[in-house]
Protein backbone atom coordinates (compact mmCIF):
# COMPACT_ATOMS: atom_id res chain seq x y z
CA UNK A 1 0.00 0.00 0.00
CA UNK A 2 2.68 2.80 1.35
CA UNK A 3 4.68 1.31 -1.71
CA UNK A 4 1.84 2.18 -4.15
CA UNK A 5 0.94 5.99 -2.46
CA UNK A 6 4.86 6.31 -2.72
CA UNK A 7 4.97 8.11 -6.54
CA UNK A 8 1.66 9.72 -5.92
CA UNK A 9 3.15 11.12 -2.86
CA UNK A 10 6.29 12.40 -4.76
CA UNK A 11 3.87 13.98 -6.79
CA UNK A 12 2.22 15.48 -4.28
CA UNK A 13 4.76 16.97 -2.80
CA UNK A 14 6.58 18.25 -6.29
CA UNK A 15 3.35 20.05 -6.90
CA UNK A 16 3.39 21.68 -3.50
CA UNK A 17 6.77 22.68 -4.03
CA UNK A 18 6.53 24.21 -7.19
CA UNK A 19 3.35 26.45 -6.39
CA UNK A 20 5.67 27.46 -2.83
CA UNK A 21 7.95 28.63 -5.37
CA UNK A 22 5.91 30.84 -7.28
CA UNK A 23 4.33 32.18 -4.34
CA UNK A 24 7.81 33.00 -2.96
CA UNK A 25 8.65 34.73 -6.33
CA UNK A 26 5.25 36.31 -6.58
CA UNK A 27 6.11 37.49 -2.92
CA UNK A 28 9.65 38.76 -3.66
CA UNK A 29 7.76 40.64 -6.86
CA UNK A 30 5.49 42.65 -5.06
CA UNK A 31 8.05 43.64 -2.65
CA UNK A 32 10.36 44.42 -5.34
CA UNK A 33 8.13 47.07 -7.21
CA UNK A 34 7.18 48.58 -3.90
CA UNK A 35 10.80 49.47 -3.70
CA UNK A 36 10.68 50.93 -7.04
CA UNK A 37 8.58 53.67 -6.34
CA UNK A 38 10.42 54.25 -2.60
CA UNK A 39 13.74 56.48 -1.99
CA UNK A 40 16.47 56.44 -1.63
CA UNK A 41 16.76 55.70 -5.81
CA UNK A 42 20.00 54.49 -7.49
CA UNK A 43 20.44 56.13 -10.60
CA UNK A 44 23.94 54.71 -11.50
CA UNK A 45 22.83 51.06 -11.04
CA UNK A 46 20.03 51.88 -12.82
CA UNK A 47 21.97 53.41 -15.82
CA UNK A 48 24.38 50.32 -15.58
CA UNK A 49 21.59 48.03 -15.86
CA UNK A 50 20.09 49.70 -18.80
CA UNK A 51 23.45 49.39 -20.48
CA UNK A 52 23.94 45.89 -19.78
CA UNK A 53 20.05 44.70 -20.54
CA UNK A 54 19.34 46.64 -23.22
CA UNK A 55 22.52 48.25 -25.55
CA UNK A 56 24.38 44.40 -24.68
CA UNK A 57 21.84 42.70 -25.93
CA UNK A 58 20.98 44.59 -29.28
CA UNK A 59 23.67 42.40 -31.33
CA UNK A 60 21.86 38.61 -30.41
CA UNK A 61 18.04 39.89 -30.51
CA UNK A 62 19.11 42.12 -34.05
CA UNK A 63 20.78 38.49 -35.38
CA UNK A 64 18.20 36.42 -34.58
CA UNK A 65 15.59 38.46 -35.47
CA UNK A 66 17.37 38.89 -38.85
CA UNK A 67 17.73 35.11 -39.74
CA UNK A 68 14.02 34.50 -38.37
CA UNK A 69 12.66 36.75 -40.59
CA UNK A 70 14.47 35.35 -43.43
CA UNK A 71 13.46 32.39 -42.95
CA UNK A 72 9.74 32.89 -41.91
CA UNK A 73 9.77 34.50 -45.40
CA UNK A 74 10.93 31.41 -46.86
CA UNK A 75 8.22 29.71 -45.03
CA UNK A 76 5.37 31.31 -45.63
CA UNK A 77 6.28 31.70 -49.09
CA UNK A 78 6.50 27.51 -49.40
CA UNK A 79 2.94 27.26 -47.39
CA UNK A 80 1.52 29.81 -49.99
CA UNK A 81 2.60 28.59 -52.87
CA UNK A 82 0.29 25.54 -52.34
CA UNK A 83 -2.74 27.88 -52.67
CA UNK A 84 -1.41 30.35 -55.20
CA UNK A 85 -1.03 32.95 -52.04
CA UNK A 86 2.78 33.93 -52.26
CA UNK A 87 1.79 37.40 -52.26
CA UNK A 88 1.20 37.31 -48.57
CA UNK A 89 4.52 36.97 -47.78
CA UNK A 90 5.20 40.73 -46.57
CA UNK A 91 2.23 40.85 -44.92
CA UNK A 92 2.73 37.86 -42.95
CA UNK A 93 6.23 37.89 -42.22
CA UNK A 94 5.59 41.71 -40.88
CA UNK A 95 2.49 40.26 -38.59
CA UNK A 96 4.01 37.19 -37.79
CA UNK A 97 7.33 39.16 -36.46
CA UNK A 98 6.05 41.83 -34.66
CA UNK A 99 3.01 40.10 -33.00
CA UNK A 100 4.80 37.30 -32.22
CA UNK A 101 8.31 35.92 -33.13
CA UNK A 102 10.15 39.48 -31.97
CA UNK A 103 8.81 39.34 -28.47
CA UNK A 104 9.15 35.66 -27.93
CA UNK A 105 11.99 35.21 -29.51
CA UNK A 106 13.65 38.35 -28.06
CA UNK A 107 12.45 37.57 -24.67
CA UNK A 108 14.23 34.26 -25.14
CA UNK A 109 17.42 35.16 -26.00
CA UNK A 110 17.46 38.23 -23.27
CA UNK A 111 16.49 35.73 -21.00
CA UNK A 112 19.68 33.25 -21.82
CA UNK A 113 21.67 36.34 -21.58
CA UNK A 114 20.59 38.72 -19.65
CA UNK A 115 18.67 36.29 -16.38
CA UNK A 116 21.89 34.57 -16.22
CA UNK A 117 24.29 37.13 -15.91
CA UNK A 118 21.93 38.79 -12.92
CA UNK A 119 21.40 35.40 -11.25
CA UNK A 120 25.32 35.02 -11.49
CA UNK A 121 26.12 38.34 -10.52
CA UNK A 122 23.95 38.35 -6.99
CA UNK A 123 24.64 35.03 -6.22
CA UNK A 124 28.24 35.46 -6.54
CA UNK A 125 27.40 38.50 -4.20
CA UNK A 126 25.14 36.68 -2.07
CA UNK A 127 27.69 33.54 -1.32
CA UNK A 128 30.76 36.09 -0.83
CA UNK A 129 28.74 38.05 1.79
CA UNK A 130 28.58 41.55 -0.29
CA UNK A 131 24.86 41.55 0.03
CA UNK A 132 25.02 41.33 3.88
CA UNK A 133 27.97 44.10 3.70
CA UNK A 134 25.16 46.10 1.49
CA UNK A 135 23.26 45.99 4.48
CA UNK A 136 25.69 46.51 7.31
CA UNK A 137 26.14 49.87 4.99
CA UNK A 138 22.81 50.98 5.18
CA UNK A 139 21.69 49.94 1.44
CA UNK A 140 18.69 47.94 1.13
CA UNK A 141 19.31 45.02 -1.38
CA UNK A 142 16.25 44.71 -2.70
CA UNK A 143 16.43 48.68 -3.63
CA UNK A 144 20.41 48.87 -4.60
CA UNK A 145 19.93 45.21 -6.82
CA UNK A 146 16.65 44.41 -7.61
CA UNK A 147 14.64 47.69 -8.26
CA UNK A 148 17.51 49.19 -10.86
CA UNK A 149 17.00 46.16 -12.79
CA UNK A 150 13.42 45.48 -12.76
CA UNK A 151 12.87 48.89 -14.30
CA UNK A 152 15.56 48.51 -16.50
CA UNK A 153 14.69 45.54 -18.02
CA UNK A 154 11.00 46.65 -18.29
CA UNK A 155 11.57 49.59 -20.39
CA UNK A 156 14.71 48.38 -22.61
CA UNK A 157 13.18 44.66 -23.57
CA UNK A 158 10.36 46.57 -25.26
CA UNK A 159 12.79 48.89 -27.15
CA UNK A 160 15.15 45.65 -28.09
CA UNK A 161 11.49 44.35 -29.70
CA UNK A 162 11.01 47.04 -31.79
CA UNK A 163 14.52 46.84 -32.92
CA UNK A 164 14.34 43.38 -33.36
CA UNK A 165 11.17 43.95 -35.23
CA UNK A 166 12.51 46.02 -37.82
CA UNK A 167 15.35 43.83 -38.62
CA UNK A 168 13.04 41.05 -39.14
CA UNK A 169 11.38 42.78 -41.54
CA UNK A 170 13.95 43.64 -42.92
CA UNK A 171 15.39 39.57 -43.11
CA UNK A 172 11.94 39.04 -44.56
CA UNK A 173 12.54 41.90 -47.03
CA UNK A 174 16.26 40.80 -48.13
CA UNK A 175 15.02 37.47 -48.88
CA UNK A 176 11.66 37.91 -50.58
CA UNK A 177 13.46 40.60 -52.96
CA UNK A 178 16.46 38.48 -53.76
CA UNK A 179 15.81 35.00 -53.35
CA UNK A 180 12.11 35.19 -54.11
CA UNK A 181 11.94 37.98 -56.63
CA UNK A 182 9.35 40.36 -54.51
CA UNK A 183 9.34 44.19 -56.29
CA UNK A 184 10.80 45.63 -53.67
CA UNK A 185 8.51 48.04 -54.08
CA UNK A 186 5.20 46.30 -53.54
CA UNK A 187 7.24 44.06 -51.00
CA UNK A 188 7.05 47.45 -48.55
CA UNK A 189 3.58 48.59 -49.38
CA UNK A 190 2.25 45.03 -48.23
CA UNK A 191 4.30 45.31 -45.71
CA UNK A 192 3.11 48.57 -44.62
CA UNK A 193 -0.73 48.01 -45.83
CA UNK A 194 -1.53 45.36 -43.52
CA UNK A 195 0.17 45.74 -40.48
CA UNK A 196 -2.46 47.42 -37.72
CA UNK A 197 -0.94 49.81 -34.92
CA UNK A 198 -2.33 47.22 -32.77
CA UNK A 199 -0.18 45.01 -33.66
CA UNK A 200 3.18 46.51 -32.71
CA UNK A 201 1.72 47.91 -29.51
CA UNK A 202 0.79 44.43 -28.03
CA UNK A 203 4.24 42.80 -29.22
CA UNK A 204 5.56 46.17 -27.35
CA UNK A 205 3.53 45.08 -24.22
CA UNK A 206 4.94 41.57 -24.56
CA UNK A 207 8.38 42.65 -24.54
CA UNK A 208 7.49 44.67 -21.25
CA UNK A 209 6.20 41.30 -19.27
CA UNK A 210 9.46 39.42 -20.55
CA UNK A 211 11.70 41.94 -19.59
CA UNK A 212 10.23 42.27 -16.17
CA UNK A 213 10.15 38.81 -15.90
CA UNK A 214 13.75 37.99 -16.83
CA UNK A 215 14.97 40.99 -14.46
CA UNK A 216 12.78 38.81 -11.85
CA UNK A 217 13.89 35.40 -11.69
CA UNK A 218 17.15 36.70 -12.37
CA UNK A 219 17.67 38.80 -9.19
CA UNK A 220 15.23 35.93 -7.26
CA UNK A 221 17.38 33.00 -7.96
CA UNK A 222 20.29 35.02 -7.33
CA UNK A 223 18.98 36.55 -4.01
CA UNK A 224 17.87 32.76 -3.30
CA UNK A 225 21.81 31.27 -4.01
CA UNK A 226 22.82 28.66 -2.07
CA UNK A 227 26.03 28.42 -0.69
CA UNK A 228 29.49 27.89 -2.63
CA UNK A 229 30.21 27.54 -6.49
CA UNK A 230 27.61 24.76 -6.97
CA UNK A 231 24.89 27.30 -5.60
CA UNK A 232 25.44 30.12 -8.09
CA UNK A 233 25.54 27.17 -10.75
CA UNK A 234 22.08 26.02 -9.23
CA UNK A 235 20.55 29.58 -9.26
CA UNK A 236 21.96 30.44 -12.82
CA UNK A 237 20.25 27.82 -14.42
CA UNK A 238 16.99 28.09 -12.64
CA UNK A 239 16.96 31.53 -13.49
CA UNK A 240 17.14 30.59 -17.10
CA UNK A 241 14.57 28.06 -16.60
CA UNK A 242 12.18 29.63 -15.23
CA UNK A 243 12.58 33.11 -16.92
CA UNK A 244 11.80 30.90 -20.39
CA UNK A 245 9.10 29.06 -19.06
CA UNK A 246 7.23 32.22 -17.60
CA UNK A 247 8.05 33.77 -21.03
CA UNK A 248 6.22 31.31 -22.96
CA UNK A 249 3.64 31.20 -20.72
CA UNK A 250 2.62 34.80 -20.16
CA UNK A 251 3.24 34.85 -23.68
CA UNK A 252 0.45 32.61 -24.22
CA UNK A 253 -2.04 34.36 -21.76
CA UNK A 254 -0.97 38.04 -23.26
CA UNK A 255 -1.63 36.55 -26.52
CA UNK A 256 -5.49 35.55 -25.41
CA UNK A 257 -5.94 38.89 -24.17
CA UNK A 258 -4.69 40.97 -26.70
CA UNK A 259 -6.93 38.26 -29.13
CA UNK A 260 -9.89 38.67 -27.00
CA UNK A 261 -9.71 42.67 -26.42
CA UNK B 1 25.95 48.96 25.23
CA UNK B 2 25.45 45.47 23.65
CA UNK B 3 23.10 42.91 25.46
CA UNK B 4 22.81 39.44 24.48
CA UNK B 5 20.73 37.26 26.10
CA UNK B 6 20.19 33.56 25.60
CA UNK B 7 20.76 33.75 21.91
CA UNK B 8 20.07 30.55 20.43
CA UNK B 9 20.09 29.73 16.13
CA UNK B 10 20.55 26.42 14.49
CA UNK B 11 20.83 25.15 10.91
CA UNK B 12 19.04 21.54 10.98
CA UNK B 13 20.24 19.56 13.03
CA UNK B 14 23.53 21.77 13.71
CA UNK B 15 23.01 23.58 16.84
CA UNK B 16 25.57 26.58 16.70
CA UNK B 17 24.05 28.92 19.27
CA UNK B 18 23.08 27.26 22.52
CA UNK B 19 22.08 30.21 24.72
CA UNK B 20 24.56 32.88 24.54
CA UNK B 21 24.88 35.17 26.90
CA UNK B 22 27.28 38.27 26.34
CA UNK B 23 27.15 42.43 27.35
CA UNK B 24 29.43 44.84 25.34
CA UNK B 25 29.84 48.03 27.92
CA UNK B 26 29.97 51.09 26.04
CA UNK B 27 33.18 52.02 24.84
CA UNK B 28 34.87 48.84 25.47
CA UNK B 29 36.64 46.47 23.08
CA UNK B 30 35.18 43.05 23.41
CA UNK B 31 37.35 39.98 21.54
CA UNK B 32 35.66 36.78 20.99
CA UNK B 33 37.92 33.93 20.90
CA UNK B 34 36.77 30.16 19.61
CA UNK B 35 37.78 27.16 17.28
CA UNK B 36 36.86 27.42 14.29
CA UNK B 37 33.54 26.85 13.42
CA UNK B 38 31.94 27.30 16.41
CA UNK B 39 29.80 29.71 15.48
CA UNK B 40 31.76 33.30 16.12
CA UNK B 41 30.72 34.56 12.33
CA UNK B 42 27.04 33.33 13.56
CA UNK B 43 26.55 35.38 16.07
CA UNK B 44 27.74 38.59 15.24
CA UNK B 45 25.26 38.15 12.29
CA UNK B 46 22.06 37.75 14.54
CA UNK B 47 22.99 40.56 16.29
CA UNK B 48 23.31 42.49 13.00
CA UNK B 49 19.52 40.76 11.92
CA UNK B 50 21.55 39.04 8.70
CA UNK B 51 20.84 35.89 9.74
CA UNK B 52 17.99 36.02 12.24
CA UNK B 53 18.28 33.93 16.01
CA UNK B 54 15.82 31.23 16.55
CA UNK B 55 15.64 32.54 19.98
CA UNK B 56 16.69 35.46 22.71
CA UNK B 57 17.03 38.67 22.89
CA UNK B 58 19.26 41.38 21.93
CA UNK B 59 19.63 44.82 23.50
CA UNK B 60 21.53 48.08 21.77
CA UNK B 61 21.66 50.84 24.96
CA UNK B 62 18.63 48.77 26.73
CA UNK B 63 16.46 49.03 23.97
CA UNK B 64 15.08 45.76 22.32
CA UNK B 65 16.38 45.61 18.74
CA UNK B 66 13.40 45.27 16.73
CA UNK B 67 13.40 45.47 13.11
CA UNK B 68 11.98 49.35 12.82
CA UNK B 69 14.97 50.71 14.51
CA UNK B 70 17.79 48.05 13.58
CA UNK B 71 18.25 50.73 10.33
CA UNK B 72 18.87 53.79 12.71
CA UNK B 73 21.75 51.08 14.14
CA UNK B 74 23.12 50.68 11.08
CA UNK B 75 23.69 54.17 10.45
CA UNK B 76 26.22 54.21 13.31
CA UNK B 77 27.69 50.63 12.88
CA UNK B 78 30.23 49.31 10.81
CA UNK B 79 31.62 46.21 9.93
CA UNK B 80 34.62 44.14 8.35
CA UNK B 81 33.59 40.49 7.14
CA UNK B 82 35.74 37.61 7.41
CA UNK B 83 36.04 37.18 3.48
CA UNK B 84 36.54 41.01 3.10
CA UNK B 85 33.40 41.22 1.14
CA UNK B 86 34.12 43.85 -1.34
CA UNK B 87 32.10 44.59 -3.99
CA UNK B 88 34.22 43.30 -7.12
CA UNK B 89 32.28 46.16 -9.41
CA UNK B 90 33.22 49.19 -8.26
CA UNK B 91 36.91 50.32 -7.99
CA UNK B 92 38.41 50.19 -4.32
CA UNK B 93 37.93 53.73 -3.35
CA UNK B 94 34.57 53.94 -4.26
CA UNK B 95 34.33 50.48 -1.64
CA UNK B 96 35.64 52.38 1.10
CA UNK B 97 33.82 55.52 0.42
CA UNK B 98 30.46 53.50 -0.20
CA UNK B 99 28.39 55.28 2.47
CA UNK B 100 29.81 58.58 1.72
CA UNK B 101 28.69 58.34 -2.03
CA UNK B 102 25.30 57.40 -1.30
CA UNK B 103 22.52 58.19 0.96
CA UNK B 104 21.93 60.32 4.12
CA UNK B 105 25.67 60.75 4.47
CA UNK B 106 26.07 61.75 1.19
CA UNK B 107 29.15 64.13 0.13
CA UNK B 108 30.47 65.18 -2.74
CA UNK B 109 32.47 62.72 -4.86
CA UNK B 110 36.33 64.62 -4.63
CA UNK B 111 35.45 64.72 -0.87
CA UNK B 112 34.71 61.54 -0.11
CA UNK B 113 37.69 60.15 -2.39
CA UNK B 114 39.80 61.96 -0.40
CA UNK B 115 38.88 60.66 3.00
CA UNK B 116 38.41 56.89 1.37
CA UNK B 117 42.33 57.86 0.48
CA UNK B 118 43.04 58.79 3.79
CA UNK B 119 41.20 55.76 5.12
CA UNK B 120 43.65 53.65 3.45
CA UNK B 121 46.37 55.11 4.11
CA UNK B 122 45.45 54.26 8.00
CA UNK B 123 45.60 50.67 6.87
CA UNK B 124 49.17 50.86 5.17
CA UNK B 125 47.56 51.08 1.57
CA UNK B 126 49.15 53.47 -1.16
CA UNK B 127 47.19 55.92 -2.70
CA UNK B 128 47.73 53.83 -5.87
CA UNK B 129 45.52 50.95 -4.61
CA UNK B 130 42.30 53.70 -5.05
CA UNK B 131 41.66 52.87 -8.24
CA UNK B 132 42.44 49.22 -8.78
CA UNK B 133 39.96 46.57 -8.65
CA UNK B 134 39.24 44.19 -5.25
CA UNK B 135 40.16 41.27 -7.78
CA UNK B 136 43.35 43.20 -8.25
CA UNK B 137 44.32 42.98 -4.57
CA UNK B 138 45.67 40.00 -2.40
CA UNK B 139 43.60 38.51 0.03
CA UNK B 140 46.01 40.53 2.59
CA UNK B 141 45.29 43.34 1.07
CA UNK B 142 41.57 43.10 0.47
CA UNK B 143 40.81 42.34 3.87
CA UNK B 144 42.56 46.15 4.61
CA UNK B 145 40.32 47.23 2.18
CA UNK B 146 37.49 46.00 4.04
CA UNK B 147 39.02 47.48 7.38
CA UNK B 148 38.86 50.93 5.52
CA UNK B 149 35.32 50.53 4.76
CA UNK B 150 34.04 49.50 7.94
CA UNK B 151 35.64 52.98 9.61
CA UNK B 152 35.14 55.00 6.47
CA UNK B 153 32.39 56.64 8.03
CA UNK B 154 33.35 56.95 11.78
CA UNK B 155 30.75 54.01 13.57
CA UNK B 156 30.07 53.88 16.65
CA UNK B 157 29.88 50.34 16.92
CA UNK B 158 32.34 48.34 15.01
CA UNK B 159 32.69 44.42 13.97
CA UNK B 160 35.65 43.21 13.20
CA UNK B 161 35.72 39.15 11.82
CA UNK B 162 39.53 37.62 12.05
CA UNK B 163 40.93 41.31 11.14
CA UNK B 164 44.85 39.73 11.04
CA UNK B 165 44.19 36.13 9.29
CA UNK B 166 46.02 36.18 6.44
CA UNK B 167 48.30 38.97 7.39
CA UNK B 168 52.05 39.07 7.68
CA UNK B 169 53.45 39.57 11.03
CA UNK B 170 54.01 43.42 11.04
CA UNK B 171 50.75 44.48 9.21
CA UNK B 172 49.24 42.00 11.97
CA UNK B 173 50.62 44.82 14.03
CA UNK B 174 49.66 47.41 12.13
CA UNK B 175 45.89 46.49 11.76
CA UNK B 176 45.96 45.65 16.00
CA UNK B 177 47.15 49.05 16.56
CA UNK B 178 44.45 50.94 14.40
CA UNK B 179 41.96 48.45 15.94
CA UNK B 180 43.35 49.86 19.50
CA UNK B 181 42.97 53.17 18.19
CA UNK B 182 39.68 53.35 16.88
CA UNK B 183 38.50 52.27 20.49
CA UNK B 184 40.39 54.39 22.76
CA UNK B 185 40.45 57.85 20.39
CA UNK B 186 37.34 57.41 18.96
CA UNK B 187 35.50 55.69 21.50
CA UNK B 188 33.67 53.05 19.83
CA UNK B 189 32.78 50.02 21.26
CA UNK B 190 33.75 47.02 19.47
CA UNK B 191 33.53 42.91 19.31
CA UNK B 192 36.52 41.32 17.13
CA UNK B 193 36.89 38.07 16.82
CA UNK B 194 40.06 36.53 16.38
CA UNK B 195 42.61 33.24 17.27
CA UNK B 196 45.45 35.34 16.95
CA UNK B 197 46.65 35.75 20.63
CA UNK B 198 48.73 38.46 19.68
CA UNK B 199 45.87 39.95 18.60
CA UNK B 200 43.85 39.47 21.74
CA UNK B 201 46.52 41.10 23.26
CA UNK B 202 46.74 44.26 21.93
CA UNK B 203 42.65 44.93 21.20
CA UNK B 204 40.91 43.51 24.25
CA UNK B 205 39.55 44.90 26.74
CA UNK B 206 37.40 42.02 27.74
CA UNK B 207 37.67 38.28 26.45
CA UNK B 208 35.30 35.97 25.46
CA UNK B 209 35.18 32.73 24.93
CA UNK B 210 32.43 30.41 22.59
CA UNK B 211 32.99 26.86 22.90
CA UNK B 212 29.67 24.73 22.07
CA UNK B 213 27.22 27.36 21.78
CA UNK B 214 27.78 29.22 24.73
CA UNK B 215 29.91 31.40 26.42
CA UNK B 216 32.48 29.20 28.41
CA UNK B 217 34.28 32.44 30.08
CA UNK B 218 34.18 35.78 30.07
CA UNK B 219 36.40 38.30 31.82
CA UNK B 220 38.89 41.12 31.57
CA UNK B 221 42.17 40.49 29.99
CA UNK B 222 44.37 40.96 32.73
CA UNK B 223 42.28 37.49 33.98
CA UNK B 224 43.31 35.84 30.73
CA UNK B 225 46.26 34.20 32.28
CA UNK B 226 45.43 33.34 35.47
CA UNK B 227 42.20 32.02 35.01
CA UNK B 228 41.53 28.37 35.87
CA UNK B 229 39.37 27.82 33.21
CA UNK B 230 40.65 24.73 31.42
CA UNK B 231 38.99 25.61 27.84
CA UNK B 232 41.00 28.90 27.76
CA UNK B 233 44.34 27.19 28.77
CA UNK B 234 44.19 25.24 26.19
CA UNK B 235 42.91 27.50 23.61
CA UNK B 236 45.35 30.65 24.65
CA UNK B 237 48.24 27.85 24.79
CA UNK B 238 47.42 25.92 21.97
CA UNK B 239 47.54 22.78 23.21
CA UNK B 240 46.18 19.44 21.01
CA UNK B 241 44.96 17.94 24.68
CA UNK B 242 42.67 19.00 27.10
CA UNK B 243 38.47 19.21 27.25
CA UNK B 244 38.65 20.99 23.95
CA UNK B 245 37.81 17.74 20.88
CA UNK B 246 41.09 18.51 18.22
CA UNK B 247 38.81 16.79 15.68
CA UNK B 248 35.55 18.96 15.46
N1 LIG C 1 24.00 30.09 6.23
C1 LIG C 1 24.34 28.95 6.83
N2 LIG C 1 23.66 27.82 6.58
C2 LIG C 1 23.98 26.66 7.20
N3 LIG C 1 24.96 26.53 8.09
C3 LIG C 1 25.68 27.62 8.39
C4 LIG C 1 25.41 28.88 7.79
N4 LIG C 1 26.29 29.79 8.27
C5 LIG C 1 27.06 29.12 9.14
N5 LIG C 1 26.70 27.82 9.22
C6 LIG C 1 27.33 26.81 10.09
O1 LIG C 1 27.44 27.33 11.39
C7 LIG C 1 28.65 26.91 12.00
C8 LIG C 1 29.42 28.10 12.53
O2 LIG C 1 29.90 28.88 11.46
P1 LIG C 1 30.74 30.22 11.68
O3 LIG C 1 29.98 31.13 12.58
O4 LIG C 1 31.08 30.73 10.34
O5 LIG C 1 32.05 29.69 12.42
P2 LIG C 1 33.25 30.55 12.97
O6 LIG C 1 33.20 30.44 14.46
O7 LIG C 1 34.49 29.91 12.43
O8 LIG C 1 33.09 31.96 12.48
C9 LIG C 1 29.40 26.10 10.96
O9 LIG C 1 29.20 24.74 11.26
C10 LIG C 1 28.74 26.46 9.67
O10 LIG C 1 28.76 25.39 8.79
MG1 LIG D 1 34.03 33.02 11.17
Amino acid sequence: MTALLTPLGMAGRMVLAALAAIGRMAMFAANGVVHIFRPPWYPGEFLNALIQIGWLSLPVVGLTALFTGGALALQIYAGGARFSAESVVPSIVAIGMVRELGPVLGGLMVAARVASSIAAEIGTMKVTEQIDALVTLSTHPMKYLTAPRLVAATLAVPVLVAVGDSIGILGGYLVGVNRLGFNPATYLANTREFLELSDVVSGLWKGAAFGFIVALSGCFHGMNSGRGAQGVGRATKSAVVAASVMILAANYVLTEVFFSA
Amino acid sequence: MIELRDIRKSFGANHVLRGVNLTVPAGESMVIIGGSGTGKSVLLKCILGLVPPDGGQILIDGLYVEKSDREAFLARFGMLFQGGALFDSLPVWQNVAFRLLRGHSRRPRAEAREIAIEKLRRVGLKPEVADLYPAELSGGMQKRVGLARAIAAEPEIIFFDEPTTGLDPIMAGVINELIREIVSEMGATAITITHDMSSVRAIADRVAMLHEGIIQWTGPIEELDTTPDPYVQQFIHGRAEGPIPAVR
